[in-house]
């Protein structure tokens, strides 16, 4: 029960509207480049943009997808204002899920040959 | 007031309960969404029969060809709605912290709104998979964990809307000040979080191949 | 019942939000558990004492060994480290009570009803029997097609939640209801072991719940997560499985290792040698298990890279490990050692904890484990680290707090006696099997041919089995015997170095009528030195001095109606009664959150 809080316990100002504003713009202009990307490498787009984008498509939805995430979770979620504890909480648990997400598609990948230089069978 | 001394002395870090638990519950949701992505992830390319997401598969037994599944539009659009909620609920919240109730009140309606309708357009794309494109629960790895995936993620947008619908309810009753403002605070950081979650199963269900 | 006075009956049991109250709930109903647990263990003892013995059948066998083994790790230990959890933390950290206390009675009622539908199982004849790891794809529909897997799924999935909700309250607990001065530098070990604990519940549990989920998609609906039929690949469930049970068994050590890093200090008069190193090897070791889960899976095929990463990773765990050991024998050396039964016990978990650690790391040479996996030297690893450390190390604190949650001190003859009859029937039963595995007995077989070499080992481990549970008899009847005695135990009857030592025994319903103030690490040998050397008894105040928080019924509807949800999946996805399930829940969570705290 916080009733010493009144309306909030940090002790900052709030950033304005304009900032949320701002904020949300950027993240609908992400969204659309990443369905950008899609499209792009959907329909075989040529030029070296063209080709650039369609062989890195995995690569750049992954840096806008944090790109979103960090945004969000900053601003909206208030973590870059708030005190640091906080984003101690949510950024341990988070890299430990990309690193089990990222070491069982190793894992698993690794034993289906697709991995180039790991393209070793099992036991060999 | 002595007696409020007694019963709520000042917590350790100086952050309230409430809040230092949500957060901790958010960590532990990460790692929930990361398995659910995990078997996603290592079942890509894996069914043993279609259909499938990106391409068109032709039915060995039947000679039938079936499209692939998804929509981008139509996700599209409901991933921008979704983030815009995000965007009407910090609105709101900054309404009722500043004591402005029309301001509060207009905004989380908007937010329970969108919501409502990701919800919407989620029950029509699962159900326009299963009556349309042939692609149900059980019929093959990817609609399983598709399903899977998105339900778990479908079902934490319903408890989001439940709760934010609570507190609306409330506010319309009266029962929402800036002294309560924590209360909406705490059902906005699990809202974010909610669309956080769908701001990665987007790009790596729907926009990958 | 507007006042938060403790009373009486049934009723205010079951509407307690008292985090001592709810302590003993979940130590009295971890020990009948535990209990159940020891006999399913005499039944196994039983039928393997001799070669190719008709006591039990094989699937009767299957059912044993997997509910032994559930039992002991989900309705033993888990819950007994809960007893302590729930009295302790707030004692030492100077707090009236947690930061949640619905929540946490909640967590003890869903707790309860989850072990009781697990236990429930044995009426249908229907205990679960695929071992307590439950591996894919024997669990699934067409090798498993009775009840026996969906009630093991439910039951945990139950669990899961009470433990969920247990660790986000303790983390809060911990992190912000400290004492005046009590950084967290200064906390006791046993809480900041306990703080590591919770952490590692947060993260390891929703990875079971996900796997959970999809075996049950796989059983009920006809998915094919973990069907090679279907695509899937058995394989995940493992890793899904290792990646929360590998952490879960730091789960059930590290609150163990914070017992005795509490008791090593008090009976030898002497600080805790090497504070700092104990907390960061603590974290250390829990981060390190979330990068080791694959060593239970060196057979599987994973391929030579895999292989050697885990390998050298489960080695490297052995560091902190030995870092902790070494200073609690720094700790009793040169100490002013007070033979006291706790003491007794702590010194036994040094011993026994150093052998299961030692066939740990024989097993972390993947090589090695080759011929060591699924067989009896597993066996006798796990049970020298979670018999030899978590329960002597429960034991331990069970004789340590016992007088600070009962107001009597348990007899110190018959505490030796508990102590000799279950360190040899321990080392009976356990260290045989080392010797049954490097021969060649295979795990989980209901039986054996003679001629093997196998008999002498497994007779000798039977009788030692017996010997423990004759131990057990000793403690039940060193219980019964000391509640007879009127309840005068003195406040601080170890002269300890904790703040739980400077309330009544037992404490107030309050605890502190004044919160302390801290200025140092083992703030009660701070605050008594600053006396003098010695606190007289604390006083006695009145008991509404301080106003708590009101009993509530909610957190048992709430944990009823997860019950329900659950009963209706196991009779075959009946929506009625999940609905119904759901409804409860529902109803008993608005009525919670709308419900005051406080009068």
């Amino acid at each position: 029960m916080s009733d010493m809080s009144a309306t909030h316990t940090e002790g900052h100002s709030h950033p304005g509207w304009q900032l949320y504003v701002t904020i949300a713009i950027i993240l609908f202009a992400l969204t659309a480049m990443e369905v950008g990307a899609y499209e792009i490498a959907e329909r075989g787009m040529t030029g070296t943009f063209g080709t650039f984008v369609s062989q890195m498509v995995v690569e750049i939805l992954l840096v806008l997808s944090a790109a979103k995430f960090a945004l969000v979770a900053m601003f909206y979620m208030h973590l870059k204002q708030d005190h640091k504890l906080f984003s101690g909480l949510f950024v341990f648990p988070l890299l430990l899920a990309i690193f089990v997400v990222l070491v069982l598609f190793g894992l698993f990948f690794y034993n289906r040959g697709q991995n180039g230089i790991w393209n070793m069978p099992p036991w060999s | 007031m002595a007696h409020d001394a007694v019963l709520h002395p000042p917590t350790s870090t100086g952050l309230d309960n409430r809040k230092l638990a949500i957060w901790t519950f958010i960590g532990s949701e990460c790692l929930f969404f990361a398995t659910l992505i995990s078997t996603y992830v290592v079942y890509k390319g894996q069914s043993l029969n279609g259909p499938y997401p990106h391409e068109d598969w032709t039915n060995p037994a039947t000679g039938k060809v079936m499209e692939r599944v998804f929509s981008i539009p139509l996700v599209t659009f409901g991933t921008a709605v979704l983030l815009f909620s995000s965007f009407f609920v910090v609105l709101a919240l900054n309404g009722l912290q500043r004591g402005k109730q029309k301001q509060f009140i207009g905004w989380l309606s908007a937010t329970v709104v969108c919501g409502l309708f990701f919800i919407g357009m989620q029950v029509y794309e699962f159900t326009h998979f299963v009556t349309e494109k042939g692609l149900g629960f059980t019929t093959n790895l990817f609609g399983s964990s598709f399903f899977t995936l998105t339900g778990f993620h479908g079902t934490h947008v319903s408890i989001g809307v439940l709760w934010l619908a609570t507190l609306l309810y409330l506010g319309l009753r009266g029962k929402m000040g800036p002294e309560k403002a924590l209360n909406l605070e705490i059902a906005a950081l699990y809202w974010h979080f909610v669309d956080v979650v769908w701001i990665v199963i987007f790009p790596v269900v729907y926009l990958m191949k | 019942m507007s006042t938060a006075h403790e009373s009486t009956g049934i009723k205010s049991w079951l509407t307690t939000v008292d985090h001592k109250r709810i302590g003993i709930l979940y130590g009295a109903s971890a020990f009948v558990f535990f209990l159940i647990g020891g006999l399913e263990a005499l039944m196994i003892r039983w039928q393997l004492h001799a070669p190719e013995q008709t006591f039990l059948s094989p699937d009767k066998y299957n059912q044993l060994f997997t509910m032994h083994g559930t039992t002991m790790i989900f309705l033993g230990i888990m819950p007994l480290s809960a007893m302590f959890f729930n009295y302790m933390i707030p004692l030492q950290i100077g707090a009236r009570d947690v930061a949640f206390p619905r929540l946490n009675a909640f967590s003890y009622w869903t707790f309860l009803l989850g072990g009781l539908l697990l236990n429930a199982s044995f009426l249908f004849n229907a205990a679960p029997n695929a071992g307590w790891f439950g591996y894919a794809n024997l669990t699934s529909k067409q090798y498993s097609p009775g009840l026996n897997t969906d009630f093991w799924v439910a039951g945990l999935q139950i669990l899961g939640v009470a433990s969920l909700a247990a660790a986000v309250n303790f983390t809060v607990t911990i992190l912000n209801l400290r004492a005046s001065g009590m950084k967290m530098l200064r906390l006791p070990v046993f809480t900041w072991m306990s703080l590591i604990t919770q952490i590692l519940l947060l993260l390891s549990f929703p990875i079971i719940t996900v796997a959970l989920i999809m075996l049950m998609y796989d059983r009920f609906f006809g998915t094919s997560f973990f069907s090679p039929g279907g695509g899937g690949d058995p394989l995940l469930w493992q890793h899904l499985f290792w990646l929360f049970g590998h952490p879960e068994v730091y789960i059930l050590i590290l609150p163990a290792f914070g017992i005795i890093s509490e008791i090593l200090p008090v009976f030898s008069r002497k600080p805790l040698f090497g504070y700092t190193a104990m907390v960061f090897s603590g974290c250390f070791i829990a981060f390190l298990g979330f990068g080791v889960w694959s060593h239970h899976m060196f057979a599987v095929g994973m391929g030579p890279v895999a292989d050697t990463v885990f390998s050298l990773m489960t080695m490297l765990i052995a560091v902190p490990t030995g870092v902790k050991i070494f200073n609690w024998i720094g700790t009793v050396w040169g100490g002013s050692l007070q033979m006291k039964t706790p003491m007794y016990f702590a010194l036994g978990f040094i011993a026994m904890f150093i052998i299961g650690g030692l066939s740990g790391v024989m097993h972390s040479v993947a090589p090695a484990d080759l011929q060591q996996t699924d067989s009896y030297f597993v066996v006798a690893h796990f049970h020298y680290v979670m018999f030899g450390g978590s329960i002597f190390s429960l034991v331990a604190g069970g004789y340590y707090w016992w007088p600070k949650m009962f107001g009597r001190v348990l007899d110190e003859t018959l505490g030796k006696v508990h102590f000799w009859m279950m360190l040899i029937g321990f080392n009976l039963t356990f260290f045989p099997m080392h010797f049954l595995g490097l021969n060649g007995m295979p795990r989980r077989v209901y039986t054996y041919a003679a001629g093997l070499g196998f008999e002498t080992d497994n007779l000798i481990a039977t009788i030692g089995a017996f010997t423990i549970a004759s131990s057990f008899a000793v403690f039940l009847w060193n219980v019964i015997k000391t509640s007879r005695r009127p309840a005068d135990a003195p406040a601080d009857p170890w002269n300890g170095a904790t703040l739980e030592w400077s309330i009544p025994s037992p404490p107030q319903h309050f605890n502190f009528a004044e919160l302390p103030t801290v200025d140092s690490r083992d703030a009660w040998w701070a605050a008594k030195r600053k006396m003098g050397g010695f606190a007289p008894e604390p006083k006695h105040y009145p008991e509404d001095a301080v106003h708590m928080p009101n009993p509530s019924w909610w957190p048992l509807v709430t944990a009823s109606g997860i019950l329900i949800f659950f009963i209706g999946l196991i009779l075959g996805v009946v929506v009625p009664v999940m609905l119904l399930g759901g409804a409860v829940l529902l109803t008993g969570i608005y009525r919670w959150a709308f419900e005051p705290a406080f009068s």
